[in-house]
């Protein structure tokens, strides 16, 4: 091909040309027309993808089924420390494994997700809405619980492969601290059965004058 | 230490006449790449003096990672160089896990290998965006770099979660594995970018307005290069053969084949032409990554990311990003927080001799030699 | 299709008769008996006024089409969507209304004047440009026989008036009490004063050729179809083809227009010599601007392309005036299309195009063209006249481009 001068630009020409001409037949492939025209048409998101955290709870009932028990693990570990929890306190003022409040300001947190990380209960997860603007500069940008609160369905639906598992390690979590109290509970028979075994044999040894022992 | 902000102003002695003229390139401007002033005194249109002056975006990341754990300062790292976070990321990683003696297992060194050059290839192209758009050319340069950029955000976005503030490496690793099916389609992407690069260099390399505005612009010779401590793609466009993936071996590089090239003029098109042979590069290399990546855990389960604690020392790590040598200098008194951590940026350690390249050339080739150098403010400032 | 061709002189000719109609039927109405100069007068103001409004409706509704279609243009050579969204109603159409909505916000802007600025200069400089940019248009042929003022020496004036522009340009950069508006300006007019003379040597080379300044000769002289089959066009000549690329060059440039925008894109410093001007005044600058760039294009159509001919004779079913717009819109295209390619050049690189490149090349189209009109537009003509552009493009390129700015002479080492 010659290079008179001048050749550059025309070269350059033809690829735009190029680029116009094929953004009237791409769509469908979208190579040289790939703007999506929100918002009638959304961008389907990854799974992993993450915006801001939400809560998990088991079951039907979010306050009874809600897996987090305030141990303000993820307030300590979040960096722009945006989370702030208050644990709950029964009638009588003891305190209870579960939060009162647990408040996220979404105009602090920057989606980092370690307070996923370092949750040991797997009650925190990332959400991947995006459209939370709201009119109200001063309120509407602090998630309270009851708004952080959503089914494990849910979680199931937005991100399928880390629901699944973290439903294996609950679930095997759950397993394991059941054969461990099966086992404890065992041994504790077990000791029962020998303590009253050698209670009993004490007692024919000794004269029946003693009082009997309420039994443990 | 007292702030002076008379020292910030030029001297009438400094070559000011009757026929020169006072200018601010202000921080607000459409080419300078951030919040970015350059004070400028011209004689006619040409460069008598320039002074840059920055910190309209100091955020003040090493007196805050006073006060996170070690790990509460991931997510801050992303936010320095904006545009290329994962090298952020895993620089970092690299200085804590130089502090620590922590080994990384070769899955997880493979991983960010890849990601690192994804990273590597998505700033190059950005660049060749940006400087056509410096210099006029009504966005089309861009449009077609950002729709090949986004291309490898989305395949952030899958691994990660996000496309842009990631967090992704750990000490001792990776934070997750690579989804299923993700090294496919990365490989198919790989696979595809040759044809963009080439189309690419088909608009911009022969294009005759193009070479008058970059060749013979803010020439920069190898020894005042190296005295000004510059590096990346300006240091190697001036000809020093200095690449710190070669040079430290850090990761996997020894493993893989790849050239290091090298300019000879060390002007503006120069650097231009050094980046896309280094994107080409880079598509070498993971091609070979693709390859040779095993099997095997992402994180060296001995170490607690939570509640993270190194033993006392200092240590300094760092990898060649896409804009240089990016280096992370710490100290640790043995708490779960650092007591000091130094960021070393390469935008800014580059920005150091624009006064140099910029002294006797028109106004309009100033936006140009900025372009070239590739600076992004998060990291100048911090 | 006769009845598309005479559509334009015929409504002309209908709106005369019901003018004279109705002047007829109010006077036998109103039983005044009227001089007999004062219908033929009235027929030649309604005449000129037909004529001023139907300029006018044009080119306002090709500067609103063509901002919107620029935009959308680009847009489509940048792989996105231009403006889609405002329409009518609930109609989107297409971004159609877009202009409407621009109109509304520029005409709704309050109308800024600097403290120090030249009131009087400051409040003239857009009524300057835009003045002499709504005349240029009037003395281009669009159709057969659809010439608004016949103007034997045409070609002058148009240049005459063209040069208007670039006073304006000065008056706005003056008035606005801010050197960076000064030093825009005078980059602009250097600019514009560097480039009017190539473009005015190309326009020579055609009247050379055809003999009259009269742009209706022009494009008469550019009938018929010569070898047979190449249409008399002077483009499709060596020296036409060189002058008319000249000519096109220095249309962006007088234009302002991408890649000689240095004037008015964000150059380094603020916006150049329109800084101080909000509102209407930016809209009428941004009409000038665009109603002009329609005016020379129009003029090279007239000049090279073969005005409103068509190509081949039998083409001819397609009206002239189509076939004028037509190539009009052409080059429209073109230049969003170079636009959306280029970067822009610098001052002194863009000088030096214009000194060192174009006018030796217009002076080289002039003797070429000679050479082939006095050897009788033969194939000897055709060979002296390529050789003759060839030769100065080929050793000029080399001498400005080439050798200097080459990709080629280039090395990049590799290390292991």
């Amino acid at each position: 091909m010659m290079n008179f001068p001048g050749s550059g630009i025309l070269k350059g020409m033809v690829v735009t040309a190029r680029n116009m001409i094929g953004s009237y037949f791409d769509r469908a492939h979208a190579k040289r027309l790939i703007t999506e025209q929100y918002p009638e048409e959304r961008p389907t998101l990854p799974e992993a993808s993450r915006s801001f955290p939400f809560l998990v709870f088991d079951g039907q009932d979010p306050e009874a089924g809600m897996r987090c028990v305030a141990c303000k693990i993820c307030e300590k570990e979040c960096p722009p420390q945006c989370i702030f929890i208050e644990q709950d306190r029964d009638a009588n003022g003891k305190l209870l494994r579960r939060p009162k409040i647990f408040d996220i300001d979404i105009s602090v947190c920057m989606g980092c997700q370690i307070c996923v990380e370092s949750c040991p209960f797997e009650s925190i997860r990332m959400d991947n809405i995006y459209e939370m603007s709201s009119c109200d500069r001063f309120g509407s940008l602090v998630i309270h619980k009851g708004q952080l609160l959503k089914s494990n369905e849910y979680y199931r639906s937005i991100n399928p492969t880390e629901a699944a598992e973290t439903d294996a390690r609950i679930e095997a979590a759950r397993i394991k601290k059941a054969a461990a109290a099966k086992v404890a509970a065992e041994k504790v028979a077990a000791a029962r059965a020998a303590a009253a075994a050698k209670a009993a044999a004490e007692q024919a040894a000794q004269p029946p004058s003693e009082p009997e022992q309420p039994a443990p | 230490m007292s702030f002076q902000p008379h020292t910030f102003s030029f001297n009438e002695s400094d070559g000011a006449g009757a026929s020169t003229l006072d200018v601010s390139l202000g921080p607000q401007h459409p080419s300078t790449h951030g919040v970015f002033r350059m004070n400028v005194r011209m004689d006619g249109e040409t460069i008598v003096k320039l002074q840059p002056v920055f910190g309209y975006l100091h955020r003040n990341h090493e007196k805050l990672a006073e006060s996170h754990s070690w790990l509460g300062t991931m997510p801050y790292t992303d936010r320095l160089d904006y545009i290329c976070p994962i090298t952020n990321n895993w620089a970092y990683a690299v200085a804590v896990e130089k502090l620590a003696g922590i080994e990384v297992p070769e899955r997880a060194e493979y991983i960010r290998v890849i990601v690192g050059e994804l990273t590597r290839l998505q700033n190059h192209t950005a660049f060749l965006g940006f400087i056509l758009g410096d210099m006029g050319a009504w966005g089309s340069a861009l449009m077609y770099a950002f729709r090949e950029r986004e291309k490898i955000l989305d395949l952030f976005e899958w691994l990660t979660g996000a496309r842009m503030m990631v967090n992704y490496m750990r000490f001792g690793g990776v934070r997750c594995d690579l989804p299923v099916g993700w090294l496919e389609k990365a490989r198919a992407y790989v696979e595809t970018y040759p044809a963009f690069l080439d189309e690419m260099e088909q608009l911009l390399t022969g294009n005759e307005i193009l070479l008058a505005r970059l060749q013979g612009v803010g020439v920069l010779s190898g020894e005042r290069a190296i005295n000004g401590g510059l590096s990346g793609p300006v240091l190697r466009a001036s000809g020093i053969d200095y690449d710190i993936r070669k040079v430290d071996g850090y990761g996997v590089y020894p493993r893989l084949n790849f050239r290091i090239p090298r300019g000879t003029k060390g002007d503006c098109f120069d650097r231009f032409m050094l980046r896309i042979l280094e994107a080409r590069e880079s598509i070498k290399i993971l091609r070979q990554a693709f390859a040779q990546i095993p099997e095997g855990p992402t994180l060296n389960p001995a170490v607690k990311q939570r509640g993270f604690k190194p033993p006392v020392g200092e240590a300094y790590g760092r990898i060649e990003g896409p804009k240089g040598e990016l280096g992370f200098h710490l100290i640790s008194e043995g708490g779960e927080k650092p007591y000091r951590i130094h960021i070393r940026p390469p935008s800014l350690i580059n920005l150091t001799l624009l006064e140099e390249m910029c002294l006797g050339t028109k106004l309009a080739d100033v936006m140009v030699i900025l372009g070239s150098i590739d600076i992004v403010l998060g990291e100048v400032d911090r | 299709m006769n009845f598309l061709e005479n559509l334009p002189l015929a409504t002309k000719k209908f709106i005369l008769d019901l003018v004279e109609w109705v002047c007829g039927w109010f006077c036998s109405k109103l039983g005044i008996q009227l001089p007999g100069w004062v219908m033929p007068a009235l027929l030649t103001l309604v005449s000129i006024l037909i004529v001023i409004v139907a300029l006018i409706a044009v080119f306002m509704v090709m500067f609103a089409l063509m901002s919107v279609f620029e935009r959308k243009i680009l847009a489509r050579m940048q792989n996105r969507y231009g403006p889609n969204r405002v329409g009518f109603f609930r109609w989107r159409l297409c971004g159609l209304f877009q202009p409407v909505a621009d109109g509304i916000k520029m005409l709704t802007k309050e109308d800024i004047v600097p403290r120090g600025a030249d009131k009087i200069v400051h409040f003239l400089a857009p009524i300057v440009m835009v003045a002499p940019a709504l005349i240029l248009p009037v003395i281009l042929p669009y159709g057969r026989g659809m010439v608004p003022i016949e103007l034997s020496s045409g070609i002058l004036f148009f240049f005459a008036l063209g040069a208007g522009t670039e006073l304006a340009v000065f008056m706005a950069g003056w008035s606005s009490n801010n050197k960076y508006s000064v030093m825009g300006a005078m980059r602009a007019i250097a600019q514009m004063i560097s480039y009017e003379l190539p473009l005015v040597m190309s326009a020579v080379v055609v009247a050379l050729v055809a003999g009259t300044l009269s742009p209706n000769g022009i494009v008469e002289a550019q009938g018929g179809l010569s070898f047979g089959f190449l249409p008399n066009w002077f483009v499709f000549t060596p020296w036409g083809f060189v002058a008319c690329l000249l000519f096109y060059i220095g249309a962006l440039a007088e234009s302002n227009r991408s890649p000689f925008d240095l004037p008015e894109g964000e150059s380094e410093l603020v916006a150049g010599h329109l800084t101080e001007y909000s509102g209407f005044k930016y809209a009428i600058f941004f009409m000038a601007e665009y109603v002009g760039m329609f005016a020379i294009n129009g003029l090279l159509v007239t000049l090279f392309l073969g005005g409103y001919q068509a190509p081949f004779a039998f083409l001819d079913f397609i009206p002239s005036w189509c076939w004028f717009f037509g190539k009009l819109a052409f080059l429209a295209f073109t230049m969003v299309w170079v636009r959306a390619t280029m970067p822009r050049f610098r001052i002194d690189q863009m000088m030096q195009f214009a000194w060192k490149l174009m006018l030796p090349m217009s002076f080289a189209a002039l003797i070429s063209a000679a050479t082939w009109y006095y050897t009788g537009r033969g194939l000897l003509g055709w060979a002296l006249s390529i050789l003759i552009v060839g030769v100065p493009y080929l050793i000029l390129g080399y001498f400005c481009f080439t050798r200097r700015h080459t990709a080629d002479n280039r090395r990049y080492l590799f290390s292991e």
